[in-house]
């Protein structure tokens, strides 16, 4: 790995080196006037946008002067459907918004309204969560690393990073009967034990998937391409990281500690061990290099739930919250009950408020949650990473050449269906 | 922290800016005068440390504690025969406005991987009256403020670029207003054809 300055690297903008800001808006570039400008329109369709991202972009040359987010193309009012549905009937929804990381969104959900409820989850459907939770981790940074090569004009990483997607995709359907957007955590615990089989697979995974990973860094780490097209690019100091809100590996590739599966430590995280991969210069190459050592951790932490995971049920038996089991409907009147009410009314939590945030393969994802004390919520906000971190695409790429640009979006990790909701 | 210190620290710098204050189970959550709203901000950063904005979101409790929508029901109780009857477990207390902005912050340690130490800061406000926008002090609000502007119509006042930011820039309405209807709404887009 070569250790030489890219010579660009010295940021353009002062406000890269302080966390105080010039006035205007700190996620638009006002494009100078006067001068033989360019304004050209950057996706929403381009393969580079991750989906359907508009930048309005001025140049000047090929250099980027003036950039104006437009976001807002897969919006589909999942906050508002949420406030129709009982809180059962979200649970499908909060996958389908950040269609990559999509367990990360429904343990977000799930989490909130288990608090709200104030119910117990037995410590094995625990332990299944945190499995789940780092194995859509890996799935999420693979797409991230694969998609992040096409970008650079780099096609073969992105065949190898589903390949591995695709094994983490066949343990999610091993136990859950479909490949994403599952609903297996529900408010109580998980829907279904672990299959026959099952550890065995996983462990397959785990013993391959380090070598995997090695062949990464391999690929990306010595060579030109990425340490050309990413090395001093997109760089943000932590201070101004901090005030931009960035989160997760974006924040952590700063050199700022800041993980919430270490911070305020939820499911089985407090007894399990993992390193927080940080990296401290801040620019393009650190998120995707942070990214890539993390799954190095992830892997460790599902070996180590699968070595000390204990028995037990894997749901709440508190009937007021919890479906009863298929095989009670015939021979049991109050489960049929329950059944009928769980399903036709939904439950009430308590009126109140609360603020729920886990660590998503993107940064921190909050659920916040407001009820009304009816089957309902009566609102609800996600904190999607992908949103907040688009916002530092102007000020990263400002005065850079429209290539670099490309680079900043992909590096970021931003998947529009969390940003627009 | 909890809400009673951290309120005494709010207080002490800047007198009368609270109006309430809890312990909400996740965190503590105050009550903010929206006229000392910049004010509490600043010193939360400088002084108390809490330098990350999680989110801004608003909220509309338009008919919240009152008769819930789906509600059907006499003195005696839930009209079950009803269709579209739901019902709560208890009716909560009226709000005292129509529209509540929540902002989460939490501390973030440059060197350290340390607990958050989150607080919940609480403005209310009516339909027609605007809200301090915090941008100066954390720019991630910018985005955030947009989008409570656009699908909940909050007038952020001091914003440098109030725009629509996730429904179209000639949209009619902020979607996630409880009078915001449901269905019925008009077909978008067919002049295009």
């Amino acid at each position: 790995m070569s250790t030489t300055e890219n010579p660009t690297s010295t940021p353009v903008r002062p406000l890269w080196q302080s966390a105080s800001l010039p006035p205007g808006a700190p996620s638009n570039v006002q494009p100078p006037e006067g001068q033989d400008l360019i304004t050209i329109n950057f996706g929403p369709n381009h393969p580079s946008t991750h989906g359907v991202l508009r930048l309005i972009v001025t140049l000047d040359g090929e250099v980027v002067v003036g950039l104006d987010a437009d976001i807002g193309y897969v919006h589909t009012g999942f906050e508002k459907n949420f406030e129709q549905k009982t809180y059962w009937k979200g649970i499908p929804y909060a996958p389908r918004m950040d269609y990559v990381a999509f367990f990360a969104n429904e343990l977000a959900y799930v989490h909130a309204v288990e608090r709200l409820i104030e119910i117990d989850v037995p410590e094995r459907a625990r332990w299944i969560r945190t499995l789940f939770a780092e194995l859509n981790r890996i799935h999420s940074h693979l797409i991230y690393l694969g998609t992040s090569g096409v970008e650079l004009g780099a096609i073969s990483l992105f065949f190898y990073c589903l390949r591995e997607r695709d094994k983490v995709l066949d343990l999610f359907e091993m136990v859950t009967g479909v490949r994403m957007h599952d609903r297996y955590p529900q408010f109580g615990g998980v829907a279904e034990d672990l299959p026959k089989g099952f550890y065995a697979e996983a462990r397959k995974f785990c013993d391959d998937m380090p070598r995997r990973i090695d062949e990464y860094i391999d690929l990306v780490a010595g060579n030109s391409i990425w340490i050309d097209r990413y090395q001093g690019i997109g760089c943000i100091t932590p201070e101004m990281a901090i005030a931009m809100g960035l989160s997760g590996p974006n924040l952590r590739a700063c050199g700022v500690p800041y993980d919430i599966r270490r911070a305020t430590p939820y499911l089985v995280y407090d007894q399990l061990e993992f390193d927080v991969v940080t990296a401290d210069k801040g620019d393009a190459y650190d998120r995707l290099m942070c990214r890539v050592k993390e799954m190095y951790e992830s892997v460790k932490l599902i070996e180590q739930c699968l070595d000390s995971m204990p028995g037990g049920p894997v749901m709440s038996d508190d009937r007021k919250y919890v479906l009863p089991p298929r095989s009670e409907l015939q021979t049991s009147m109050e489960s049929l009950i329950h059944h009928f009410k769980l399903v036709t009314e939904g439950f009430r939590p308590p009126a109140g408020q609360l603020y729920e945030a886990i660590e998503s393969p993107r940064g921190e994802f909050g659920c916040f949650l407001v009820s009304d004390g009816g089957p309902k919520p009566w609102r609800i906000h996600f904190r999607a990473p992908s949103f907040v971190s688009l916002q530092v695409t102007a000020m990263m790429s400002e005065r850079r050449y429209i290539a670099d640009l490309i680079a900043v979006v992909g590096s970021l990790d931003g998947v529009m269906g969390e940003a627009d909701r | 922290m909890s809400a009673d210190e951290l309120a005494a620290a709010v207080e002490a710098a800047v007198p009368g800016a609270l109006e309430a204050h809890s312990d909400a189970a996740d965190m503590p959550t105050l009550t903010v005068r929206r006229e000392s709203l910049l004010d509490v901000c600043r010193h939360l950063r400088d002084a108390l440390g809490r330098n990350f904005l999680s989110a801004v979101s608003a909220v509309d409790y338009l008919g919240y504690g009152e008769e819930v929508a789906g509600y059907f029901g006499t003195e005696r109780g839930r009209d079950i025969n009803r269709t579209g009857s739901w019902g709560s477990a208890e009716t909560p207390e009226p709000m005292p406005h129509r529209f509540a902005v929540y902002y989460h912050l939490a501390h973030i340690d440059m060197t350290e991987t340390a607990p958050p130490d989150r607080v919940r800061l609480r403005v209310w406000l009516d339909e027609g009256e605007s809200v301090p926008s915090v941008v100066e002090i954390w720019p991630t609000a910018d985005w955030h403020e947009r989008e409570q502007y656009d699908l909940m119509g909050i007038e952020f006042s001091g914003h440098p670029n109030l725009k629509r930011l996730i429904m179209p820039s000639d949209w009619d309405g902020h979607p996630l207003r409880k009078d915001y209807p449901i269905g019925g709404e008009p077909v978008q887009f067919t002049d295009a054809i």
